[in-house]
């Protein structure tokens, strides 16, 4: 380790994990915490058992079923059998090889990247994995959190490490205060628009600035979350007295003098003073507002306040052609007032807008209203525990009495693998992080933004801009 | 995982910016247990119509694309899940070399995993084989991994480049899993030295 030479947060993360420096810079990168679900491990556990080999450190590995599940009445099992099949297969997988498991029933159960932080099994300063690339939420917690494929679920299972090459630094920091309206969502959402869904390719991005530290644990899990649609391998926030505060007393957290000796060491892992970033994005936060998407790439962003943008106006023939076929395949007109656009569905939930402050957020905004007419919007808590919290605060009733739909825990709409999915040609307001052709369901027309956003196109029956009904 | 030497073969053009890992492979399409069977719901929503029918306007619908083992892609290519059914599904249909400008970086770590050569080349160079591999029947492009260069159909050849470790590996079709069982002891000690150390970790 290069003393003096002043590192980032990523540095000194990736530093403290390397077990063995390859020639060519290849790196053997020990990994702390494999988070798994039953939609991209079959096939890691099945070449597991083939080669004869046990799962390294059951200790360090938790699984959960969120891709398929239903999120209406489970008591009866899933009914699509392939689904069906994905989860006792993972079930089999996970009692063949000791793996910890939160079943279906559990109140524990959830989407993944939601029961990571909320048991306390995610923690500053880690390597996190899960073959899924919204594992980026996780660096909200000061960790290294990336996404992989099944081939690495496997080399993980079966080593506790993965060959890596280490990522650029990216630091984009966001100063001042957000405006009224404004959520974490917005600035992702923002960032995004910026650096567009490839400016992060090959960059871990840690997030900063007076905008950043004044979120909460979930906002900052939201950021973080959307880091891939950035093109980015991961992202990262520094640990904190919020993060500690969040942390202490979860199940997984470290306790007693473990607790004092792991917080020693995270108070230690900010970004030193004078640490060189390969790229820089500045934001200023007062410039933010709330935003949608209106292509289907997370980078075509636009304010509630805009219209749809004319292909004409791009600069090469095949960007032309791109943002065409976007335009047809949303049925836009160049031009369209965003807020003109009528919403067929609305849904609240998703690893990146599941949380019990994503929710307390949407049943502000539908309290004492009604969801318009024709509109089917669906709450999705991010986990059982969730949905408790939530019925204990009574958000579920308001959202009742709303007229939304109050649902168990999954990842539901946010990708169309389990019931819940758009119809053809049917419109969204989506609190998820994609919104790709067919992402919801095939021929499905998904427009992004944040949870208060969403719940205001719930009422307005189309999109809506929340600060009109704050006021 | 078979190795990939040099591969001759019939390239087709795809040079729509920030292919996603949807439009690779859906999500509806990512139930199965196995990491066979992708190839037929490869590209699905460009490849087939809502009835079902094959869109006769995409290439992979056309002669001689059908048997295409290389595609010449945009800006972004595999951008949005991990999911490696992505490759999966390539693979499954025939393609072992994608050529784009950039890749996104799991989709093109998970390409290495199972025999599939993700090259990146300058956009211009992409729109000049993109071009190449209009050219129909004549659309041969061969990769060589061992000498890193792409030949056209002209003759001209193209040096590219790539990690080492990663070539090694491809080269001699070998599995990351096995190679990394002979670090055993490191990563003993390295365990050992941590439960000392940090032992919540």
């Amino acid at each position: 380790m290069a003393a003096g030479r002043p590192r980032t947060l990523f540095d000194k993360i990736w530093d403290s994990h390397v077990v063995e420096r390859l020639p060519d810079g290849t790196c053997l990168l020990y990994i702390d915490r494999h988070l798994v679900h039953e939609v991209t491990s079959p096939q890691a556990f099945e070449g597991l058992r083939i080669a004869g080999r046990p799962v390294r450190r059951p200790d360090a590995t938790f699984a959960v079923a969120d891709h398929n599940v239903p999120t209406s009445d489970r008591s009866a099992g899933i009914a699509e059998p392939e689904s069906r099949i994905q989860v006792e297969t993972l079930e089999k997988n996970v009692a063949d090889f000791g793996v910890p498991y939160f079943p279906l029933r559990d109140a524990r159960q959830g989407i993944v990247h939601i029961v990571g932080p909320e048991q306390g099994i995610s923690q500053p300063g880690m390597t996190i994995v899960c073959g899924d690339s919204h594992t980026s939420t996780h660096g909200a917690l000061g960790a290294l959190a990336f996404g992989i494929g099944t081939s690495e679920v496997e080399h993980v299972l079966a080593t506790q490490t993965l060959l890596q090459k280490p990522a650029r630094n990216m630091l984009v920091r966001v100063d001042g205060a957000l405006p009224l309206g404004c959520t974490a969502k917005d600035i992702i959402l923002a960032i995004i628009g910026r650096i567009g869904t490839a400016g992060g390719t090959g960059h871990v991005i840690e997030f900063a600035g007076e905008a950043i530290r004044a979120l909460d644990m979930a906002g900052r899990m939201t950021v973080c979350n959307m880091s891939i649609e950035g093109g980015a391998r991961a992202g990262l926030i520094a640990p904190d007295e919020t993060t500690f505060a969040y942390i202490k007393g979860r199940p997984h957290a470290p306790q007693g003098e473990a607790w004092d000796r792991a917080l020693a060491w995270w108070k230690s892992l900010p970004s030193d003073e004078g640490a060189a970033y390969d790229t820089t994005v500045v934001i200023d936060a007062a410039t933010i507002v709330p935003l949608v998407t209106w292509g289907t790439s997370p980078e075509d962003v636009v304010a509630i306040t805009g219209t749809v943008p004319d292909p004409a106006s791009e600069t090469t023939d095949a960007r032309r052609a791109a943002k065409q076929r976007m335009i047809e395949y949303m049925g836009l007109t160049p031009g369209q007032r965003m807020q003109d656009l009528a919403v067929d569905v609305v849904f609240i939930g998703s690893c990146t807008n599941g949380r019990i402050e994503d929710i307390r957020a949407a049943a502000a905004v539908a309290k004492g209203r009604k969801v318009a007419d024709g509109v089917r919007a669906m709450v999705v808590p991010g986990s059982g525990l969730v949905k408790e919290a939530a019925e204990a605060e009574g958000l579920d009733k308001v959202l009742l009495e709303a007229g939304f739909e109050w649902r168990e825990a999954g990842c539901s709409m946010c990708l169309g693998m389990n019931p819940d999915q758009l119809k053809p040609g049917q419109r969204c307001a989506s609190t998820s992080n994609r919104n790709f052709e067919g992402r919801q369901g095939p021929g499905g027309r998904t427009h992004l933004m944040s949870p208060a956003m969403a719940a205001a196109a719930a009422i307005a029956g189309r999109l809506a801009d929340v600060r009109d009904l704050a006021r | 995982m078979q190795p990939f030497t040099t591969l001759t073969g019939i390239a087709a053009p795809l040079p729509l910016p920030n292919v996603d890992t949807d439009k690779i492979i859906p999500a509806r399409f990512l139930k199965t247990i196995l990491r066979t069977g992708l190839g037929k719901n490869l590209f699905d929503t460009l490849r087939f119509n809502a009835d079902g029918s094959e869109n006769a306007d995409f290439v992979l619908n056309k002669e001689p694309y059908r048997r295409a083992e290389i595609l010449v892609a945009g800006p972004n290519f595999g951008c949005g899940s991990s999911r490696e059914h992505a490759p999966w599904a390539l693979l499954d249909f025939g393609i072992r070399c994608v050529i784009a400008p950039d890749f996104a970086d799991i989709f093109f770590n998970n390409c290495f995993k199972n025999g599939i050569l993700p090259i990146r080349l300058p956009q211009a160079v992409c729109d000049a084989l993109a071009a190449d591999a209009s050219l129909g029947p004549n659309a041969r492009i061969t990769v060589d991994l061992e000498r890193q260069v792409v030949v056209r159909p002209n003759g001209d050849e193209i040096r590219f480049e790539v990690d080492a470790f990663r070539r090694h590996c491809l080269l001699n079709g070998l599995d990351d899993i096995g190679q990394t069982m002979a670090h055993a002891p490191k990563i003993d000690a390295f365990e050992e030295r941590r439960r000392a150390e940090q032992p919540w970790l």
